[in-house]
């Protein structure tokens, strides 16, 4: 039967839908091209890594082998790079252990955590169970704020106040300890406070999915509002807060602003938390804007540092999915 | 599934009346729970209007009534679940044992440990079933045991079904279990009054008529306060039955067979045999 002969009751293709057909095909095409972008930039800076990265260790991009035929000869073991606890590529007698701004970097982490992480949590539980209307209404904009303000204003505040006014004094009184320009303890005091709205905001958009028939069970069993944060609301949006750690904890990795203005350009490992460190961002951030010429392995060490970080970042977030996955098993 | 085997069929209202033969009947009325000029109002709305009411011990008192007449927001000013919400506000008064709990000097906190309360949507926290039971001991500090677990699990006639699984969430139980569970986590702490907010609209028939036979059981320890939906379920289950009607207002109070069979009020019969609400 052809639709020529007999329309049919118009519910045939053509039957005055073609505009509406071509409209949302043309849509579709646009809405997939602008979903592809972000997974060709995120193929191209993981390609660009690598390929670098190749020259710092084997002195050949892999694409300068394939296309130019350049031979690989070994630059950087990765015994040196991994192992060696000094880290100096640019200096006369050249090192590329990569510990000490991988340590330097940790460090940072693992200090700004101690500090985002029970304040972050502790704000979110008060502005989601305790915090009247209105305070909230307060708190939440403030928090807000905090985590826009640009990271380069936390580093000047971290070089302007926290080390010389909090970090200084106290060290000077308590340790008798004289503190530079930069400090480790004052990187993690300004990443840990730059991550704080970061726990505080997703800890609290899962404590409020919390449905309130959880809430009202407790408070009927004569719970208070403490038993009911603790007990109830915290294990229902533990998958939620984790996901808030990881988060902070891989900003705080990938940070680079302002731990550089806090922290220095001193790599070494040290146990004195008064003591100028680098981490890896801030080491990259010296190396881009320094004097070494594209192409020599001081300059590559550049992305096999950022390699080392991109993994990393890739492991907290895949970490992040499990527990989510996890957890959401558990508490559905 | 026949439903001629279960106590749901469809037999008239008057029949299904408790009878006046039945013990607690004969049981005299002692008054553990009264209102006096209760008002409630969310904002300027006003939900409940001057109710006065004695609900006695150890009996099953049904609160019926449309949707919207107060019932639900009656059952929350007993346990102060009002005080959760923000709009709300009481005047009056709610003597339950002699103290009227809005009283300055009542912990809302205590008097939530003296009186349980089942919800319409089965709530178990996501903890395993022994944790849900052992909720509200260990919020009052009180050291628990299996036996507390499985006198509190028998009570809820749920015991023979989860005994091997007390360590498994309690969110994997069926919607009726999940609502027994959530009587055992009520009666646990040993209250006096618990209160049920339409506990079995959200369960199948079979799951509903556990629930009510369980309440026959309960009310020989504790005073339930129920709210329900359903009059044939406020008919077969109470002692006595509360008619408000829209406006929050408390239009008939008295034994649940003087409701049903000879309402004094004209509205209250137009309602129980389906002319409005």
């Amino acid at each position: 039967m052809s639709t020529e002969t007999d329309p049919g009751p118009g519910i045939t293709k053509g039957s005055g839908t073609q505009a509406d057909q071509i409209e949302n095909r043309r849509a579709r095409r646009v809405l997939f091209g602008c979903a592809v972008i972000t997974v060709l930039t995120t193929l191209a800076i993981f390609f660009v890594l690598f390929d670098n990265a190749a020259s710092y260790f084997w002195s050949s991009r892999i694409t300068e082998a394939i296309f130019l035929g350049e031979p690989f000869e070994r630059e950087i073991t990765f015994t040196e790079f991994f192992t060696g606890t000094r880290w100096a590529p640019e200096h006369a007698t050249p090192a590329h252990g990569i510990l000490p701004v991988a340590f330097g970097t940790l460090a940072i982490t693992v200090g700004a955590a101690f500090v985002s992480i029970p304040i972050g949590t502790a704000t979110a539980l008060y502005i989601s169970e305790y915090a009247s209307k209105s305070v909230r209404s307060k708190l939440k904009p403030t928090l807000e704020v905090l985590a826009g303000i640009p990271t380069i204003v936390y580093g000047y505040f971290a070089i302007a106040f926290i080390n010389p006014v909090v970090v200084g004094p106290i060290a000077d009184a308590l340790f008798g300890i004289n503190v530079g320009r930069y400090s480790m303890v004052s990187g993690m005091l300004v990443v840990g406070i730059m991550t704080i709205p970061m726990v505080s905001s997703i800890s609290e958009d899962a404590m409020q999915a919390v449905p309130d028939e959880l809430r009202n069970g407790a408070y009927a069993l004569g719970a208070t509002k403490y038993d009911v944060s603790l007990s109830v609301v915290v294990p229902a949006a533990i998958s939620g807060i984790f996901a808030s750690y990881i988060l902070a904890v891989s900003r705080a990795i990938g940070e680079t602003m302002a731990v550089t203005l806090a922290a220095g350009f001193n790599a070494n490992i040290t146990a004195n938390p008064f003591s100028e460190i680098m981490t890896m961002t801030a080491y990259m951030v010296s190396m881009a804007r320094g004097t070494s010429a594209v192409g020599t392995v001081e300059y590559q060490s550049l992305f096999a540092v950022g390699l080392v970080l991109f993994v990393m970042t890739l492991s907290m977030n895949l970490l992040n999915d499990h527990l989510k996955r996890r957890f959401q098993e558990e508490y559905q | 599934m026949n439903m001629s085997t279960q106590e749901t069929d469809g037999s008239p209202i008057s029949t299904d009346v408790r009878t006046t033969e039945n013990a607690r009947a004969d049981r005299p009325d002692e008054t553990v729970v009264a209102t006096r000029g209760l008002d409630v109002y969310y904002n300027d709305d006003q939900a409940l209007d001057d109710i006065d009411i004695e609900i006695p011990e150890n009996k099953v008192t049904a609160l019926i009534g449309p949707s919207g007449c107060g019932k639900s927001t009656f059952l929350r000013c007993i346990n102060r679940m009002n005080d959760q919400i923000d709009a709300a506000h009481v005047e009056g008064e709610v003597v339950f044992k002699g103290k009227n709990v809005y009283d300055d000097d009542v912990d809302p906190v205590a008097l939530r440990r003296k009186i349980g309360q089942v919800f319409q949507k089965p709530n178990p926290f996501p903890k395993s079933i022994r944790d849900n039971v052992t909720y509200g001991l260990e919020v009052q500090g009180k050291d628990t045991s299996d036996e507390d677990v499985e006198r509190a699990l028998r009570g809820a006639a749920l015991w023979d079904e989860v005994k091997d699984q007390l360590d498994e969430s309690g969110l994997d139980l069926s919607g009726g279990q999940q609502q027994r569970l959530c009587i055992a986590r009520a009666i646990a702490p040993d209250p006096e009054v618990i209160l049920m907010d339409e506990p079995t609209s959200a369960l199948d028939p079979v799951a509903a008529s556990k629930i009510e036979d369980l309440i026959d059981e309960l009310v020989e320890e504790y005073t339930v306060i129920i709210v329900t939906h359903n009059m044939q379920q406020a008919a077969r289950i109470s002692d006595k039955t509360a008619v408000f009607l829209t406006g929050g207002e408390l239009v008939e109070f008295d034994d649940t067979a003087a409701i049903f069979e000879n309402p004094s009020d004209s509205r209250v019969e137009d309602y129980i045999t389906g002319k409005f609400g």
